[in-house]
């Protein structure tokens, strides 16, 4: 009998301990998927060509497969975004962590968690519809779908995150700081800015590495307002995201372009990689201090 | 107060007014626009026929339910995964090796592009399995997508069941397995279901994984035919009606209805959240 129960707990044990190593096996399923699909493609277009060639023709009788447009299109795009996006999100968040009333600040909150659900589709067809037209009317040029209005779209959809990680980490400022920081005399806005913030600022720094993510990774909204040409990346120009190469062109690629296109995703997904590095530097300072 | 002061807080209080009046504003404005253009557009026959080339009409009625389709599916294969995991992190795993392992790998996968969850579903479920492009493809790789935000929410809830509860129940010579099924599994059901709102919410708003998993279908199916065959969900057909077909006025109409789904989803999510918090307080 008491066997018999042994036997049984571990068998539930194991069960669950698979459980958990499923995450595990997702992670190498997805690793080494890319790395196999991806590396291929690399060697036959040789490294140098593939990572600095500055034109894509994929479809062309001489096809080229330079994918440096795409990812300088990707890092000005979510640099833009971050340059626009960070400072409106982070003084949202000192006010609504610091100065707000209660009321206010619950409401505030739930209409950004509103913001932050709105499904990334929606927001590449409303800029599709409402900012191409106008940016055209604006800058007075021939389209209005260029990398400028991207990175719009993309500092709305990165607002979210950069709220709600830079108030958590601004609520976790020890009270004593800001406490001896007033008995000083200083007002509250001068303790928020010149105390609060630089003690928050590893917190802070993580709310950026994850809007960076969201910005690179961010797939169908930039498809819709980018206008997806394999140009190099200018502001008012007609750009291709890493993530855009992707989707614009599966669905009729074969042979050595759509191994191309894998090779794409695993550039994609190093540059992921190495934010995530980031991420946990930043979130591991910001439990030691 | 010295003038520099007076000057510098002055600034700070106009660019905090400026940024949260930015941020409210543009909520409002999107909302409201997509409301007004959309709202107009949603009618019984659009909600309740399948499109149809005869007549030259565009129902949704099979991208609604393929949306409840894959949301099914995908919470079914999720749920035992995530919430198994997390019990094991919380109640039985001793090597830190390990835990440290599996918690590194859900940080990674919640990291990850959906574009290139969708790739990978592609590669992984549609041809080295053979699926096809199926919404049980499609389902299954959002699996991979969810499992970090199931496990999360649950072992966030696992913390705070009591240890004495546990203590408790052994005490009174329970096994472990009884011990987590009758006290530990009851205790977690707040967290169980905050992460289930929260994979809904994602799962009703992911479009670029189910692009080349799902495909863009728009047959009227049942159940377990609908999952072994192609079909889009509602986000993937707003992108195909507004990108590829260029019909506004249809996906105005979606873009209203998921705005709407979200706003139900949000507001659940926070009355769930209060309920639960009363619940511990008492």
């Amino acid at each position: 009998m008491k066997y018999k129960k042994k036997v049984l707990e571990d068998v539930i044990q194991g069960v669950f301990l698979i459980l958990g190593m499923i995450t595990v096996g997702f992670v190498l399923l997805i690793t080494v998927y890319l790395i196999l699909s991806g590396i291929p493609a690399i060697g036959e277009i040789g490294i140098g060509n593939f990572i600095l060639g500055e034109k894509w023709a994929s479809t062309a009788s001489e096809p080229f497969y330079g994918i440096l447009p795409f990812m300088l299109t990707s890092v000005y795009g979510t640099a833009g975004a971050i340059m626009l996006g960070v400072p409106i999100g982070f003084l949202t968040a000192l006010y609504l962590a610091k100065f707000a009333p209660v009321k206010v600040k619950t409401s505030v909150e739930f209409v950004v968690a509103l913001l932050a659900g709105v499904p990334s589709v929606v927001y590449g067809f409303v800029g599709m519809m409402v900012l191409v037209p106008a940016i055209r009317k604006l800058f007075n040029i021939p389209d209005g779908a260029v990398l400028f209005t991207a990175i719009i779209v993309l500092a709305v959809m990165i607002l979210p995150t950069i709220i709600k990680v830079s108030i958590t980490s601004l609520e976790a400022v020890p009270k004593e700081y800001e406490d001896a920081s007033f008995a000083l005399g200083a007002t509250p806005v001068e303790t928020y800015c010149r105390v609060s913030v630089p003690a928050a600022r590893s917190g802070i720094a993580a709310a950026i590495v994850l809007g960076v993510g969201r910005a690179i990774g961010e797939a169908m909204a930039v498809m819709m307002v980018a206008g997806n040409v394999a140009n190099m990346p200018h502001l008012f120009g007609s750009v291709r995201f890493l993530t855009t190469a992707i989707a614009s062109e599966m669905s009729y690629s074969s042979g050595l372009q759509r191994q191309a296109l894998f090779s794409i995703a695993l550039v994609l997904f190093l540059f992921i990689m190495l934010i995530n590095a980031a991420l946990n530097f930043f979130l591991k300072r910001n439990k030691e201090a | 107060m010295i003038k520099q002061r007076k000057i510098y807080i002055i600034a700070v209080k106009a660019l905090m007014g400026i940024s949260i009046s930015i941020t409210v504003v543009l909520v409002f404005l999107l909302a409201g626009y997509i409301l007004f253009k959309g709202l107009p557009y949603i009618t019984w026959e659009l909600l309740f026929t399948s499109p149809s080339y005869l007549s030259e009409k565009i129902g949704i009625l099979p991208d609604i339910l393929n949306t409840i389709y894959i949301i099914l599916a995908t919470l079914a294969c999720v749920l035992p995964i995530g919430v198994g995991a997390a019990i094991y992190l919380n109640e039985y795993a001793k090597n830190k090796k390990i835990v440290g392992m599996i918690e590194y790998a859900a940080e990674t996968l919640s990291g990850i592009p959906s574009i290139i969850y969708g790739l990978v579903g592609m590669l992984f479920f549609c041809q080295f399995l053979q699926m096809k492009t199926s919404l049980l493809a499609g389902a299954l790789t959002l699996v991979m997508m969810n499992l970090p935000t199931i496990m999360r929410t649950t072992q966030e809830s696992l913390k705070t069941v009591p240890q004495s509860y546990r203590e408790g129940a052994f005490g009174l010579g329970a096994g472990k397995w009884r011990v987590i099924r009758t006290v530990v599994l009851p205790g977690c059901v707040d967290g169980i279901i905050t992460g289930c709102i929260l994979s809904i919410g994602r799962i009703v708003g992911e479009s670029a994984a189910l692009l080349f998993t799902a495909g863009f279908a728009h047959a009227l199916n049942g159940l377990f035919e609908g999952l072994s065959s192609s079909g889009c969900t509602l986000t993937v057909a707003l992108y195909v009606y507004a990108k590829e077909q260029g019909e506004f006025e249809v996906a105005f109409a979606i873009a209203a209805i998921l705005m709407i789904l979200m706003f139900i989803i949000n507001f659940v999510s926070e009355l769930v959240s209060r309920h639960f918090m009363k619940i511990r307080r008492v």
